[in-house]
Parts: C-alpha cells; structure tokens; sequence
C-alpha cells in the first residue's frame, strides 16, 4: 500500500515537471497585480500623453499611459479623410512639397520639444521619411500647424531630434544623393558625386516657426539617428552613420564590410558662429515651406529658392567622427550629457563614450586619421567603456534618471537594463517580438520620469485575435520603479509605430483649446451669425457663406447651379461651446467630409457631374435633432440660365 | 451703522445679484448663468443654445428692462441710507429697514415673473414639445427639467444686501435693548 503511493507520487511529480523541462517561454512573464498598475478608472485620466509615430501611416497616435488608451489620430504627411485633413481647401496647401501634392509620408520619429533638457511639450515634431519634411504640432490643438521640406536629402530618417532648448531640429540624410547641377551622374559615381546632407532647422523660441538655418555637407555615408548633447555636451550633435564604404548596391552585404562605422560629433555653436561670420555659401534648392494659420483656419505654402551650406573639409573644426562598431542604429545621450551610447546593430558590445573624453582627445589632437580633412578620433581615447554581452541586434537607448540605460534588442527580442557607470547588465526582459525603439517617459530629455517603459514590436504573430495576413503592431509597457522591469501591459497600435515620446499630462492639460472664438475668425468666407448667409455666382464659381449649429444649415435649399460649375461650400461652424463639431458632405463630392470645430470656417470643392437635387448633411452626431440636419442643392444642366435661390425655413 | 449697510449696497453694481444654474449629463461641469445690475454673463449662449430645442425665449439683456432702470432704484436705496444715518431718528431706521425688506420682496416677485413668463411662454413650433410640460425654474432652490437639473439662488451681491438687511436687524434689536435699559 505505502509504496503504491511512493509511485504514484513520483509518477505524479514527473508528469508535473515534464514540461518545465522546456526553457521558461514568454508567456509566463507577467506577474503580481500588473492590472490594478494600468487600471485606469471611468472617468479618470491617465497621467502621461504618450505621442506615438505612425510610421507608414504617416501620422501620430496619442496615447494615454499607463492604459494605453488611443485617444486621438493626428493627421500630419497623411490625408485624413475623416476630418478632411488633405482634402479641405484650407488643408490642402500643407501637403503640397517641390514635387507638388503628396498625400502620404512614412513618419518615424518623434521629438517633443524641450528647454533646459526638460520637456515643455510646447510642440511635438515629426519627420516624413520618403519625402524629406519635418512637421510641428501644436499641443494645445493637436493639430499640424506647419511643415517644411528638406532639400538635398532622400530618406530622412535621421530626424527629427532637437537640442536641448529646441533651439534646432536636424535632419540627417538616410540616402546620400547628388544634388545641384551635378544631380544626372552615373550611379556607380556615388563615391565622387553624392553627398550626405546634414540640415540644421531653427526654431523660432517663441512662435515655433521653423526656418531652414544651414546645412552642412558631409560625406556621402547613410545617416541613421541623432541626438544632442545635453546639460554638459550641449552645443554638440551626435549622428550614427553606417555605410561608410559607401556601396551603393547590395548594401546588406557590402554595407556591412567594415568592423567600424562612425558616430558623427558635430559641433553646432561652432558652425552658428561660422554661419554668422558668412563662412556659409548660399546654393540654390527648391523646397517648401507649409504653414496654418489659426486666425484664417487656412495654410499656405511658400517656395524657396535657396539654402546656405558649410562646407566641413574647409572649415575643419566643427565635424569629428567618433569610430562605433558595425552600422551603428541609435546614438543616444544620457540626461547628464556625460555619456553617448552607440548602439551597433550588428555588434557584441554597446560601446558607450565619454564627452569628457571626447573633447579631451580632440584637444590633444589624439587622431588615429581624417576623413576628407576632417578628423577620427581614437575608439580607445573616447572610450568610456563597453556593454559585453548585451544581447543581439542592440538598436536604441532610453534613461530613467536613476544612473541605469535600457537598450532594446531586435534580434533577441528583449530589453536590457545596464548601469551607465559600470556597465553592467543588471536585468533583462523580453519583448512580443522584435522590438525596435523603446521610450521612457522623459526618457531622451536630461529629466526622466522613469517609471514606465514602452517597448514597440514589429512582429505580433499569435499576441491577438489574427486579422489574415496584415497583423498589428504591438506595444508592451512595463513598469521599471523597481529593481526588476515588470510587464504590465500589451496593447495593439495604429500603423506602424518608431518612435514614441510620452510626458506629464499635467504639463498641457489644462492648455487645451476648447474652441475657437468666432469674433477672432478671419477667414475670407467666415460668417459670424446666420444673417448673412447667402450664395454667390463668380463666372462659373458658386460660393456658398453657409453656417451650422445645432441644427441647421443656413441656406438649406440652394437652386441655380449648373452642371460642371465649381461649387465652394465654406462652412462655418457657429458654435462657441466645447466638443460640438460639425461635419459637412454632398452626395457625389470626389473629395472626402468636412469636420469644423466650433468657431472654424472650412472650404468642400465640388464640381457637379450631373443634373439632380443633391442632398448634403451634417456627418456628426451634433444633437437630438442632428438627423433633421441636411439641405438640398439642385443642379440644373449646363448652359440653362436659372436664377440663383436660396433659403432656410420658409415654407409657403 | 445705518451708514455701513447703506455702504454695504455699493457692491451690487460689481456683483452679480443672482444665479441660474444647470447640469446634465452632457454639461457634467454646468451652465451657469448670473444676473448682474444691468447685465448678463456666464454661458448665456450655450443656454439658449440648449433651449432653442424646447421653444423657450431667446435670454438677452433686452429681456430683462429692470437693467435699464435697477442702477437708479439702487443708487436710491443708498442715498436713502444716508439721509437716514444723518437723520439719526428711530422711525428713520425702521423706514430704511422696511424699505430694504419691500426692495427684496419685490426682487423675488419679479424674478419670479420672469421664470414663469420664460419657464411658459413656449414657441408653438418647437422642435420638443411635452405634453404638460413647463421649464420654470426654480425660484430658489433645485428643480430637475427634462434631462437638467436646475438651480437658481442669489449671487454675491445678493448675499451682500442680506446681510445689510440682517445689520439692519441687529441694529433694530440694539435699539429695542438700549430702550428697555434706558426706561
């Protein structure tokens, strides 16, 4: 009897420990009450905005932290035809580049903006990848407000990092190109003919307005990231290049040669000086520079013609390379400014270097060679130390302010803890699967809050629900107060999401514009009450004054339009009270909806195809009464000359 | 001590003398209205806004022609005040208190006009109508209409002015004692 139950207990304990034989798998990672840390209840706010690239979509998500609530779609490089983004005759001029109308971009990363190393979240910047723009959002209305695009470049990846008092924004080329009149040239003359444009955007301290300050030309590597240095290294930029054997085909392969790319230092106080002293030459370049109007509620877009570049060989004391083992990804600076980690993505160790060291080596002259005249340092002398065995594919860095980095690694789908003093790896986590960049709120700033992390995954596999073929991308958010990273979330995300920034939601809260008020609108068709809502006839123009507010439109019978006329429908949305929109559509308009925000005014195109009575009405939930909101348009053919009517409410 | 409740009245012009209120779900922070001597402000607009839906009156200035004419009845009562102190007499205090009192009863009596005449006289061609059913509000106090609650209750200035009047009472009490003493 006793040793029946001997056997049975140790059949039983095999069958138990039989599959734990296997390594530990990913999905027993969570644990304790991770639900209650990102419970936020009904009716309550988070406590971080987390502004979120869209990648391909070329948009940004906004996202609250720690619930991971998407709380709004903000269209930048993208049309958006739900609120007319790209479509509105007063949007439109914002994504119009040299190139004309592109309704789309590729948006990585994001920057917002800073003073004194700390967010101010004044502003959230955004590049467009494809075709090289930088955009700023306005935080109090989370809307684009202006864009400018980048001349000489291709691929503006390395973009859109700022310094320490948003004093610049900078926009590395990913493609070197060859520009000006030496741009239909031979391919396979990439080594003497294309060049590596590093552009400087200032950044107006007050406005925001941005301008295109000077440019600088550097070899024709690929330029992947940046960041400025920061509190000690401020005055100096950082950009991680790869490709420095400059193939120009195969480049997984033969970008790949070298045991040593470069870490680009550029020291930016010095090229302002020179820009002031005229040392800059002006080159001709053909970009635009986008801008919204809040009074008009219209954008324009202006053309310029030229660019003032430094040339780096002559004026020898503002680039130095720093060499960073194999095609480093992120180049990022910790809060003191002390430490720049490099992070190569194909190699063993995450070197980190030292600033101190870096201006010592320099001082010294402590060169191992140049590059065109213009200097590399010694890996040794600007050495602080290595990371060994971090992990595989090490691509970006983010701080927490407590003397501790997290490095994200794409091949091993994890996130490391290191110590930036002495180097060693106190934790790791992983990661569903494949993370890229990871951020911590504050993260890049000399200010981290540090007590939450977002890894953002390429592959989700099996994470979800499956959707077919096209799977969403993921984010896993983790709590990192403690010794140990906890994770606490897993959330799906909008498009394909790089970069990511989050900060006190206490910092613009309470900065929100809530509408706009209707005496300041200045738009050319603006109405300010119902009076003087009417129709005009200019040649074959049809303008309509229209209002709204709850619920009308005024006129809501309009007859005397022709087939083929262009009718403008400028709508103005009368309200002058929070969250009362109201949306405007025709039956047949090639064009998507209007959204107006109370106090705006904003512009339909349409060009009728077709005799008919067209009905138009409001797209947006507004009242009780909101399904009574609608009009009728009728279109007579062409050539008939029927007089122009139009009115609201009166019956016979 | 007649001098300082004539005094006390001077804040009714910088103050608003009574308040209308409203909450509902989609208002979770309230409408507020306040009257003032011879104005309105607060969320006027969105009021009418919301009220447009049941045929109520447009509320401006022009509906209320007690603006045109309340700064003078006020500026009267002070004057009174003061001939009353430099009267110095017993029947001077009384006068001024039972003025005052005749002040507040009127205000009361016409705020309560004017909430029925708002709260009933309704458009005929209103978007919502039900059956019954009238929006007076409140003349004090809270009342639930429809999907509002409504509150209505004296402001600053009103407050100010009753306690005037409560200085007035004192004032009369001290009287009375002084007398009985004095006999």
């Amino acid at each position: 009897m006793k040793k029946k139950v001997w056997l049975l207990a140790i059949g039983l304990t095999a069958v138990v420990l039989a599959p734990s034989c296997k390594p530990k798998g990913a999905q027993s990672a969570i644990s304790g009450d991770a639900a209650s840390k990102v419970y936020v209840a009904p009716g309550d706010h988070d406590e971080f905005y987390n502004i979120v690239s869209g990648g391909f979509n070329g948009q940004m998500s906004v996202v609250g932290l720690p619930s991971g609530r998407v709380l709004k779609i903000l269209p930048v490089f993208s049309v958006n035809p739900e609120n007319g983004w790209g479509y509105s005759e007063e949007s439109k001029p914002m994504l119009n580049t040299s190139h004309g109308f592109v309704p789309w971009d590729d948006l990585h990363h994001i920057a917002i903006s800073t003073t004194n190393a700390e967010h101010d979240a004044r502003w959230a910047f955004g590049n467009a990848n494809n075709t090289p723009r930088i955009a700023r959002v306005d935080l109090t209305t989370f809307k684009t407000v202006e864009i400018i695009e980048i001349p000489n470049s291709a691929g503006n990846h390395s973009s859109p990092f700022i310094t320490q008092n948003t004093e610049y924004v900078v926009a590395g080329t990913r493609f070197s190109v060859p520009v000006g009149d030496k741009s239909d040239v031979s391919i396979d003359s990439y080594k003497e003919n294309f060049k590596g444009y590093i552009s400087f955007i200032g950044v107006e301290p007050k406005t925001g307005e941005m301008n295109l300050s000077f440019q600088i030309e550097a070899p024709p590597f690929n330029f992947d990231l940046a960041r400025a240095g920061k509190n000690k290294s401020h005055g100096w930029f950082f950009f991680s290049t790869y490709n420095t054997e400059m193939a120009h085909t195969l480049l997984e392969v033969n970008a790949s040669q070298k045991d040593k790319d470069f870490i680009m230092a550029i020291n930016w106080k010095k090229a302002e000086e020179y820009v002031k002293a005229g040392k800059g030459t002006k080159k001709k370049a053909n970009y635009v520079h986008n801008k919204w109007h809040e009074e008009t509620h219209t954008a324009t877009s202006t053309m310029k013609e030229d660019v003032l570049v430094l040339d780096p060989t002559i004026l020898k004391d503002i680039v130095y390379f720093i060499p960073c083992p194999k095609s480093p990804h992120g180049t990022d600076t910790d809060p003191t400014g002390e430490y720049i980690v490099g992070s190569g993505k194909l190699a063993a160790v995450i070197p980190v270097f030292s600033f101190t060291k870096m201006l010592a080596a320099i001082e010294k002259k402590d060169f191992e060679g140049d590059i065109n005249g213009m200097p590399v340092l010694k890996y040794e002398s600007v050495l602080h130390g290595e990371v060994v065995k971090p992990g595989l594919g090490p691509l970006h860095t983010e701080f927490d302010g407590k003397g501790f980095a997290y490095t994200s690694m794409f091949v091993s789908s994890e996130i490391v803890k290191w110590n930036i003093e002495t180097l060693e790896v106190v934790d790791r986590v992983p990661t569903y699967y494949s993370v890229g960049h990871l951020s911590i709120p504050g993260g890049p700033t000399g200010k981290p809050h540090g007590k939450y992390m977002v890894a953002y995954n390429k592959i989700t596999k099996d994470r979800y629900l499956p959707t077919g073929p096209e799977l969403v991308h993921s984010a896993q958010l983790y709590d990192i107060s403690g010794e140990k990273m906890q994770l606490l979330l897993d959330f799906p995300t909008i498009g394909e999401p790089h970069y990511a920034e989050s900060f006190p939601a206490s910092l613009i809260k309470d900065r929100q514009v809530k509408f706009y008020p209707i005496e300041k609108n200045m738009h050319p068709y603006v109405l300010k009450g119902i009076k003087d809502a009417r129709v005009e006839r200019k040649g074959n123009q049809i303008h309509v004054y229209m209002t709204s507010i709850r619920s009308n439109f005024r006129p809501d019978n309009i007859e005397g339009v022709n087939v083929g006329d262009e009718v403008y429908f400028h709508v103005t949305n009368l309200e002058q009270d929070w969250d009362v929109p109201h949306g405007f559509a025709i039956k047949g308009a090639n064009t998507a909806e209007l959204l107006i925000m109370p106090g705006e005014t904003a512009t339909l195109k349409w060009v009728p195809d077709r005799v008919g009575v067209f009905p138009f009405y409001c797209t947006d939930f507004c009242s009780a009464l909101h399904q009574e909101m609608q009009g009728y348009l009728r279109v007579s053919p062409k050539g008939v000359n029927m007089p122009l009517k139009f009115s609201t409410g009166d019956v016979e | 001590m007649i001098l300082l409740v004539a005094l006390l009245i001077i804040p009714a012009y910088f103050t608003p003398l009574w308040q209308i209120s409203l909450w509902a779900p989609q208002y979770p922070e309230g409408l507020n209205m306040k009257i003032w001597i011879d104005h309105l402000s607060g969320n006027v607009d969105q009021i009418n806004g919301v009220n447009h839906y049941i045929g109520m009156r447009h509320i401006g200035d022009e509906m209320f022609p007690e603006f045109s004419f309340l700064i003078y009845i006020i500026g009267a009562l002070i004057a009174l005040g003061i001939i009353a102190f430099l009267i110095g007499k017993r029947w001077s205090l009384y006068a001024f208190f039972g003025l005052m009192m005749l002040f507040g009863l009127a205000v009361l009596a016409d705020m309560y006009q004017w909430g029925y005449k708002y709260g009933h006289n309704l458009d005929p061609k209103a978007a919502i109508k039900v059956e019954g059913m009238s929006y007076q509000p409140p003349l004090i106090g809270y009342k639930e209409l429809l999907n509002f609650l409504a509150y209505s209750g004296p402001d600053t200035g009103s407050w100010i002015l009753m306690g005037g009047v409560g200085l007035l009472i004192v004032a009369i009490i001290r009287d009375r004692f002084d007398k009985t003493v004095i006999n």
